[in-house]
């Protein structure tokens, strides 16, 4: 397979071509996507996540400067929302990061959400594999906000960092809801402006009251100026020992284990829909059903469940 | 389905107003693309390793500052020298008119200058992705 080789030897435009691949869904994705499976597995993935503006772009930038120092190759999926109204998307995450663009070891992918099949998580996750199996070694995606969709695409990483700032307090509220429990390592950026040493009292507060005794160390609280490189070198010691941590205590192995559940019922899923679509016509008879249910008064469970059982008795005939 | 058209809008030359490439970007979006705004002052080898990473099938250049005999055509040989020519190149911005035919014969596929609506963009691509087809 050409495209294939080329990745895992590291070629820049087959990488971005590979990527195109996945995000349009094209019929060859699946054969790239497990020619170059078995390469895979040897990347840190890690996740950035966090409100618009908080500054989770600029901080990106500053720890692919550190990780380019200890000589890493690094990959960097920023994913932003495509509108929903005209499909189109404006990318601007790469903005903050082009200090790098001359660095061939750095690769920066702006991916839009779209309206992929299998949600945006999917794309992502194969996006991953092109990366991890081009040999870069480590991952950095970032993503807007605590949408499920976002939770989703947070799952694919082995450590997150959701990036807080001084002033949202709906953030906050997010917290102590559970909503935002998706961050191992709390960063509250923007340290130069008033409020984030109460916000990191809260933060704690917030953290203290949610977790037992022995979950403490897992989350720790950086205060970090991104645009003024602060506190940059304390967050990356501190996921280095939290990467080392995980690794001890087999969090990784389990989380990476929890993640192929996720992928395969992903798959599974969608190829399942699209295979039941197929042979029931779903598509045409749609409006059928829509009849049935507004004037026979057929409820949709009653509805549904006929024609599953319907279809099951065809498919077993066929 | 067909594949989302991307598009590169980026700002090569040392002048610091980027008002018609975010307008630009603006009204690309709501037609349907993806856009890459890198900001500022860019090289022509930042702007290509950008375009090749981020897989864009255009590059719209958009500058003020009349360097444009220079880094356009230096951004359609690091294209070819990179294997990635079939990026089709526009550019816009403050262009004299005597300049045009040069860049284009250079590679330019098309050159928009100021007071160009922005719907002749907009059926410029819709026209080069018909054929493409
Ligand atoms: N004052 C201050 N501004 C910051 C800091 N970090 C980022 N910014 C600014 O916040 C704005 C948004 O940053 P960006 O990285 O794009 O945020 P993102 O939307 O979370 O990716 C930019 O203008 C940054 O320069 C910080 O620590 N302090
Ligand atoms: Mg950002």
């Amino acid at each position: 397979m050409e495209l294939g080789d080329k990745v895992l030897k590291g070629h820049i435009r087959s990488i971005g071509k590979a990527i195109s691949c996945i995000e349009n869904n094209r019929p060859e994705k699946e054969q790239l996507i497990d020619y170059l499976y078995p390469f895979c597995g040897k990347a840190e993935v890690i996740g950035v996540t966090g409100s618009p503006g908080a500054g989770k772009s600029t901080l990106v930038d500053k720890l692919i400067k550190r990780e380019r120092k200890l000589g890493k190759k690094v990959g960097i999926i920023a994913v932003d929302p495509s509108s929903p109204f005209s499909g189109g998307a404006i990318l601007g995450d790469r903005l903050r990061m082009q200090n790098h663009a001359s660095d061939d070891d750095v690769y920066i992918r702006s991916m839009a959400s779209r309206g992929h099949l299998g949600g945006i998580a999917t794309a992502t996750a194969d996006a991953i594999k092109i990366f991890d199996a081009a040999g870069f070694d480590l991952i950095i995606i970032e993503t807007i906000g605590v949408g499920q969709t976002e939770i989703e695409v947070m799952d694919l990483a082995d450590l997150v960092l959701l990036v807080l700032v001084p002033g949202m307090g709906d953030e906050i509220q997010a917290l102590k809801a559970g909503i935002m429990e998706i961050g191992d390592i709390y960063v509250i950026n923007k340290k130069d402006h008033d409020g984030a040493q109460k916000l990191y009292a809260e933060v704690e507060y917030v953290l203290n009251i949610n977790q037992s005794e022995n979950d403490k160390e897992k989350n720790p609280i950086i205060l970090t100026s991104a645009n003024l490189d602060e506190g940059i070198d304390d967050l990356v010691k501190c996921y280095r020992d939290y990467f080392k941590y995980i690794r001890c205590n087999n969090i990784l192995e389990e989380k990476r284990k929890k993640r192929i559940v996720n992928e395969i019922n992903h798959i599974f899923t969608e190829k399942i829909i699209s295979e039941v679509n197929q042979f029931l016509h779903i598509e045409k008879k749609i409006n059928q059903w829509v009849k049935n249910i507004l004037h026979e008064k057929v409820g949709p469970y009653t509805l549904i469940n006929k024609k599953i059982e319907q279809f099951i008795k065809e498919f077993k005939e066929q | 389905m067909t594949d989302i058209v991307r598009i590169l809008i980026a700002k090569p030359g040392l002048d610091g107003h980027d008002r018609g490439a975010k307008y630009i970007a603006r009204a690309l979006k709501e037609n349907g693309y993806e856009v890459i705004y890198t900001g500022l002052r860019q090289t022509p080898e930042s702007i290509v390793k950008t375009a090749i990473q981020e897989d864009v099938n255009y590059i719209g250049l958009s500058l003020l500052s009349g360097a444009h005999n220079e880094l356009f055509p230096q951004v359609i040989d690091l294209l070819k020298k990179n294997e990635a020519d079939d990026i089709v190149v526009f550019g816009g911005g403050v262009i004299p008119e005597d300049d045009i035919a040069s860049l284009m014969e250079k590679g330019v596929k098309a050159i928009f200058t100021p007071g160009t609506s922005i719907k002749e963009v907009i059926s410029f691509i819709e026209n080069n992705e018909k054929k493409n087809k």
